[in-house]
């Protein structure tokens, strides 16, 4: 029996009884992730910042308009365990992994995480079509936060991995997506972090190679590392993550196990 | 430990900025060069064939001496106050102090910097300077601007994330830089009451204290390199306030 709340504090309530039922109640200390009350929201057309649109608004005193994209937003995430974030697009998914990296600030509530991480977030963000295979695995690891001696003791498992070896000289915009999506996780995974966020992204390379990356990452999630899944299809989600938060319009709308919150997720009543 | 890595990341920047300018021209580092010696070409025929000043010798590389700052002024703070936007897919999607960016573009900038001054020097014992004593000063002098203009763009690449007008402001400032710096008069025919306010501008301060050790061989006075010190640091750790303060909001305005 699927139960669904619309509001955060009674999917906290879902999520609390499901941990007293089950699992043996997590260690506070081991808490990787906690979201408390988190709301965010932006400034609509917050980009087209000329001199000229503020003056105006200030001149004729136009309300800020706001939109929100997440609402109220508590859930914790301890060491080890990995996080499915499912719900339609636009239901705030991609904010909560922002919010959860640092790269943007909460409006209200707090975001804590503990540990490093890295993101394996659109497509090689970072990577510049000019320089080669080589050139942006250096460039990106530094930006990831390796160190010089880590990139370059990794650098030839991470191009292993990759498993483009004889393109890694010519320029990036000579590479297929696939073939870019492949270095780019070969970084990210080589990175080491203690939480891996995973937006999106693993349905672009081939059969085999996302097989391979499924397989490492679950590798190191029995090294005990934390995962957070971003999707809206289910098939890999099912296979990787242990829990699961849906969300609908910036709220939670049902949190707990995997399977039971997949489930309701795909009983969802469909728009007409 | 997380220095390391900053200084890491802060050169693999640097070399990604100066690759990319360099693989898509074909003539690559010489445009460094072609610039410098054009303007200081045109600059000569005016100032030799039209408005005569017959107060300076070797009116060439007197220009130069300050066209090579001035150069540098004029890249580096355009790149810079550009730099965050030109970054905007990364500031969106990594967890990286993003102060990295203006820095590593007006560092970039510097290898430019550092050729026009190659140039200078070349030319400069081409026609019969000698090197004296006094060029010791040159690195500290020239490195000022450096840090001048690193609080210049920490300042303007953040405010150019709120109001895009800013890198037009900032362009507009270069015209104006061209006649507040003595490119083509010298700091002596400045009238007196008006020097101590001029020569606040750092690029003004480094323009004359260059020529000065360069071309009169004589020693700047330590209040003009004081107050060009004081100034470029003072602008470095405003420009770190005023970064520290806009950041947070850097993601959701891109």
């Amino acid at each position: 029996m699927a139960i669904q709340h619309s509001t955060g504090e009674a999917a906290i309530e879902v999520d609390n009884r499901e941990r007293e039922n089950g699992r043996a109640t997590p260690n506070p200390a081991d808490c990787v992730i906690s979201f408390t009350g988190v709301s965010k929201s932006y400034i609509r057309n917050a980009s087209r910042s000329l001199l000229r649109h503020r003056l105006t608004a200030w001149i004729t005193r136009a309300p800020i308009e706001r939109f929100s994209a997440l609402r109220d937003v508590s859930f914790e995430l301890y060491s080890g365990e990995s996080l499915a974030v499912i719900g339609l697009n636009g239901a705030g998914k991609s904010t909560l992994l922002r919010l959860a990296t640092g790269i943007s600030a909460p409006d209200c509530g707090q975001v804590k995480v503990r540990g490093t991480m890295a993101a394996l977030m659109e497509l090689g963000a970072g990577f510049h079509p000019d320089l080669t295979g080589a050139e942006n695995l250096v460039l990106n690891a530094s930006l990831l936060g390796l160190s010089r001696s880590k990139t370059y003791e990794e650098f030839d498992s991470i191009v292993e991995f990759s498993g483009i070896r004889q393109f890694i000289d010519e320029p990036l915009r000579t590479y297929s997506s696939g073939m870019v999506l492949r270095l780019a996780f070969a970084v990210a995974v080589r990175v080491n972090p203690d939480i891996l966020f995973v937006d999106e992204v693993l349905s672009v390379g081939d059969q085999g190679f996302q097989a391979k990356c499924v397989d490492e990452i679950k590798r190191l999630k029995n090294q005990g590392k934390t995962l957070v899944c971003v999707s809206h299809s289910s098939g890999i989600l099912r296979d990787l993550c242990d829990r699961a938060l849906w969300l609908e319009h910036g709220e939670v709308k049902m949190s707990g196990s995997m399977s039971e919150v997949l489930d309701s997720y795909e009983r969802r009543p469909q728009p007409a | 430990m997380w220095d390391n890595n900053l200084i890491f990341l802060l050169q693999n920047l640097v070399l990604k900025d100066f690759r990319i300018r360099y693989r898509n021209m074909s003539l690559g580092v010489t445009w460094s060069v072609a610039n410098p010696l054009l303007m200081m070409g045109i600059l000569t025929f005016v100032f030799t064939r039209i408005f005569a000043n017959p107060t300076v010798k070797h009116f060439a590389l007197f220009a130069l001496c300050a066209l090579v700052p001035f150069n540098f002024y004029s890249l580096a703070s355009n790149a810079g106050s550009t730099s965050l936007l030109d970054n905007q897919t990364l500031i969106k999607r990594v967890q990286c102090p993003r102060a990295v960016f203006p820095i590593a573009s007006v560092l970039s900038s510097s290898l430019h910097f550092l050729i026009q001054i190659a140039l200078l020097i070349f030319l400069l014992l081409v026609f019969g300077h000698k090197v004296n004593r006094y060029w010791l000063l040159l690195p500290p002098i020239w490195g000022m601007e450096v840090v001048f203009l690193c609080g210049m763009s920490l300042m303007t690449a953040a405010l150019d994330i709120y109001y895009r007008d800013v890198r037009y402001l900032v362009e507009a400032s270069g015209l104006v830089m061209f006649w507040m710096v003595p490119v083509f008069y010298s700091a002596a025919m400045i009238p007196k009451r008006y020097q101590e306010f001029y020569m606040l501008n750092p690029i003004a301060a480094v323009a004359v204290a260059g020529r000065q050790v360069l071309m009169d061989a004589t020693r700047p006075s330590a209040s003009l390199l004081v107050q060009l010190s004081v100034v470029s640091i003072a602008v470095l750790a405003l420009g770190f306030m005023v970064f520290r303060w806009l950041e947070r909001d850097f993601a959701d305005y891109l």
